[in-house]
């Protein structure tokens, strides 16, 4: 079976999820451009977009059509060109409606898992939780019409277990997709032992296909986005356990979070980006970690009480941010969880003390937004971070010591072989977490 | 040309500010000023220099596509909104693509030549923003002759066909002296714009222009030959000018100084469905230029600043050619000398251009004639520029798609 072979009938499971929802969009957009090369004229493109959520599926055919929309705004020049043969198509309006008809008229969105029986590919985008990938994958596989491959978007369960656990003898990859997938360029590929070499290059094609980057992972429980995401969050969890006695739970989430983003110059704070992932996220992704990596302490009692607590994080079905360990209004940090007092204490009150505290970020201070788009950015980092590391207050230190630990678990994940080089840690926080460096630098040796 | 049989003048003239990405106060996703809003700012801008609407007789409004930006037609009954003093009195509107500006003013001075009014009131308008450049390229392809060239056309049509002009000068003459004579261009534009606080480009800040003009053109995404910056913005605004005869200057209470004088006008038509003989030259552009130098008994000698029809880098370089300050191939030296600079020896487009300033396509020809009397009458602010006595004339090339509907105007500060 060729690429286009395999692509012609896939199926994702877990397909209006926040990962599965943007792995469908990727897919079918691949799967409608190989249907409108005439050398596929014959083939019937089929997608099915699996989900147990009859309303989570609703939303996903709205969210299909604006992003199709979005992406053929961005190709009406290549479009223009597909469609060349047809006269009746010829305004970019009407080329770009055709467009998203094609994409929209292979996804066949259902709840029911058995239309993953006749597919080529199937892609598992469900919750990281190890038993019930196990049953899905074995259940398409028993089932399956076809010898399916099998793509899998755990960000940290090992594939050989998953492999051996749902009989897949070497048909399972892991191909882990950043969120969201549609905009973060980074695939991280995970070979299991056994995973088929053919299989591997399909991925490869296919991600490349997508302009995705691609960055190798060995097989260990985390790879190397959350084996590092998690310890840098663990050290984040306990520098507020060490500040907390003296200035209190939400003051030192505030400034850890607060040193995180504005003096690292990262997207966002590191709580924030706990809170994006969704708390219970994180607490599966650590319990998967710890249960594996036996040397590693890789628990968070704080994540533990807040999760039971019921205080998660992560997104309602809109898209719109869940509170967490802080409080958003309008998509905004607005207050923190004071575990203490069970109620969020709003910002207004905590920031002007802890600013105080902290001290101003250098005078060469940029937001990571204008920062990203800095055509000499390694230049400006360079002064950015001397002046940084020349400062003595509280901020300045805290940042310092943040970004030593980050370049210490980059060079751990190396030196324990997940990451095969220095240069793919980094690359994955480049492009799988948008980070304006990598964690492995010389900016505070 | 016949010699006009009375004397037309234009005064009071007014631009909104040029709104679209680049502004400050530009926000894609916030409710912005309707088309009826730009058309009653400018047109009461106008109003209150002439000692209001009961002063106009007439009223002219020139506009492409408010049908499909805007769902609008029927835009003559629009000049009424402007003032309750202008209701029950003739308006009429105009379209020739980007050259519907320049329709709109020789319409309304044919009005004073005939006699059948002494004041018109001539507005031009267009407000772009209501869908995104995508869509936009559609509607403004409708400047093109639709059944023959848009579906072999490209996504970004307009641009494309420039390009092609540029690919072709590229070849004859060479490419790189003319990429830079474009980035001057830009420079020079984005220069002149930020001068002037009504322009869209007033806010740039970008501290290397030239290097930024020097863009590669990315044909995956956009066209062959051009960047974005060798591209004029989508802009909308509308200006307004009242075209009048000496009875309706003093009517309104104006002094001659108040005015400039149009010397003589070409006004020239190209078939639409028939492609540019020479892509390295703007024909219809040099006929029109030709016709009012002719008109106006004027030589080049005795033009001191121009406004031109930069809707791309690509259409000022073979403006400057069309007009005769540069010969053909020679347009980039003009340019890369300083010559057409606000320093140089004829300032170009002294408030940005349609690069700089905008392009409120249907608008367009109203603004340039606007331009040139805040130039000519020294209110040009900022901007102002000094019109040598030796040079005391201006001119305004109009151009409407792909150098189809071209007017061009020669004036000079009355006495």
């Amino acid at each position: 079976m060729d690429y286009a072979d395999r692509l012609e009938n896939v199926a994702v499971l877990g397909a209006a999820g926040k990962m599965g929802s943007g792995i469908v969009l990727l897919t079918a957009m691949e799967m409608a451009d190989l249907s409108l090369d005439p050398a596929n004229k014959s083939r019937a493109f089929a997608l099915h977009a699996v989900d147990i959520s009859e309303k989570a599926l609703s939303g996903l055919m709205r969210y299909l059509r604006d992003q199709v929309r979005r992406s053929a705004e961005k190709k009406t020049v290549w479009l223009r060109s597909v469609y060349a043969e047809r006269s009746d198509l010829v305004e970019n309006e009407e080329i770009i409606g055709q467009y998203i008809e094609d994409v929209l008229g292979l996804v066949r969105p259902t709840t029911r898992v058995e239309a993953a029986y006749g597919a080529g590919v199937v892609f598992e985008a469900i919750n990281e939780n190890l038993e019930l990938k196990v049953r899905l994958l074995g259940q398409v596989r028993a089932n399956g019409s076809r010898e399916a491959w099998f793509l899998t978007n755990t960000s940290s369960i090992p594939i050989h277990e998953l492999d051996e656990k749902a009989g897949l003898s070497g048909r399972l990859i892991g191909f882990h997709f950043y969120n969201p997938p549609a905009v973060q360029k980074l695939v991280e590929l995970i070979r299991g032992g056994t995973t088929r070499p053919e299989l591997a290059d399909f991925a490869v094609q296919y991600a490349k296909k997508l302009r995705k980057s691609v960055v190798p992972s060995r097989d260990v429980a985390g790879f190397i986005g959350n084996g590092h995401f998690m310890r840098d969050l663990l050290h984040a969890v306990s520098e507020v356990e060490r500040l907390s006695p003296d200035l209190g739970f939400a003051d030192s989430v505030y400034m850890i979070n607060r040193v995180s983003q504005d003096f690292l110059i990262r997207p966002m704070g590191i709580f924030q980006l706990a809170d994006y992932v969704g708390l219970d996220v994180c607490q599966s992704i650590l319990r998967v970690m710890s249960e594996r990596l036996s040397a590693a302490r890789l628990r968070s009692p704080l994540v533990d009480n807040l999760v039971a607590m019921g205080i998660t994080g992560g997104q309602y079905a809109d898209g719109s941010q869940k509170d967490g360990i802080l409080k958003y209004e309008r998509g905004r940090p607005a207050g923190i969880f004071d575990p203490a007092r069970k109620a969020y204490v709003p910002l207004t009150e905590i920031a002007p003390r802890c600013d105080e505290r902290l001290g101003a970020p250098p005078s060469a201070a940029k937001p990571w937004k204008n920062v990203i788009q800095i055509a000499d950015r390694a230049g400006y980092l360079d002064g950015y971070f001397r002046e940084l590391g020349a400062m003595k207050t509280l901020g300045a230190e805290l940042a310092k010591a943040y970004g030593r630990r980050a370049k210490e678990i980059g060079l751990g994940l190396v030196k324990d072989g997940v990451a095969d080089r220095e240069d793919d840690v980094n690359t994955v926080f480049l492009t799988g977490f948008y980070h304006a460096y990598g964690p492995v630098n010389r900016y505070f040796d | 040309m016949k010699k006009s049989r009375r004397k037309v003048f234009m005064t009071a003239g007014y631009h909104t500010v040029a709104l679209g990405t680049g502004r400050k106060e530009f926000n894609p996703k916030k409710p912005r000023p309707g088309l009826e809003d730009y058309i009653r700012e400018a047109g009461q801008g106008t109003l209150k220099q002439i000692g209001g609407g009961k002063n106009v007789d007439e009223g002219v409004i020139s506009n492409i596509m408010a049908a499909r930006f805007n769902r609008q037609g029927n835009l003559a009954a629009l000049i009424p909104a402007i003032d309750e003093s202008l209701r029950w009195k003739p308006a009429t509107r105009v379209e020739g693509a980007c050259g519907s500006g320049g329709l709109g003013l020789v319409t309304a001075v044919k009005s004073v030549l005939a006699g059948t009014a002494e004041v018109v009131l001539t507005v031009g308008v267009e407000v772009q923003n209501t869908v995104k450049a995508i869509y936009g390229a559609d509607i403004l392809a409708g400047a093109g002759w639709y059944r023959g060239e848009r579906k072999g056309g490209h996504a970004y049509f307009f641009p494309s066909l420039f390009s092609d002009r540029a690919g072709a000068y590229f070849e004859k003459y060479g490419r790189d002296r003319t990429r830079r004579a474009f980035a001057r261009w830009y420079r020079n534009a984005i220069e002149n714009a930020r001068l002037c606080e009504t322009a869209q480009e007033f806010h740039n800040a970008c501290e290397d222009l030239e290097a930024l003009g020097l863009t590669e053109p990315n044909p995956r995404a956009f066209v062959d030959h051009l960047n974005v910056y060798d591209c004029s913005k989508v802009s909308d605004a509308a200006a307004a000018i009242a075209v009048v005869s000496e009875e309706g200057l003093d009517r309104c209470g104006l002094a001659k100084r108040d005015a400039v004088e149009v010397l003589g006008w070409g006004q020239v038509e190209a078939d639409l469905t028939i492609p540019p003989a020479d892509l390295t030259e703007l024909e219809t552009s040099r006929r029109a230029v030709e016709r009012a130098l002719g008109a106006a008994g004027a030589g080049l000698g005795e033009i001191g600043t121009v406004e031109c029809h930069d809707c791309f880098t690509i259409s000022g370089l073979l403006s400057v050619e069309a007009i005769g300050f540069a010969g053909p191939g020679e347009g980039p030296d003009y340019i890369l000398e300083g010559k057409t600079s606000r320093q140089g020896e004829i300032p170009f487009n002294t408030s940005g251009g349609l690069i700089g300033w905008g392009h409120p396509t249907g608008g367009t020809g109203v603004r340039q004639a606007v331009t040139v009397w805040q130039q000519l009458t020294d209110r040009a602010g900022k901007w102002q520029v000094k019109v040598p006595s030796k040079r005391p004339y201006a001119l305004s090339v109009n151009m409407g798609g792909n150098d189809k509907t071209v007017v061009a105007v020669v004036y000079r500060r009355a006495d």
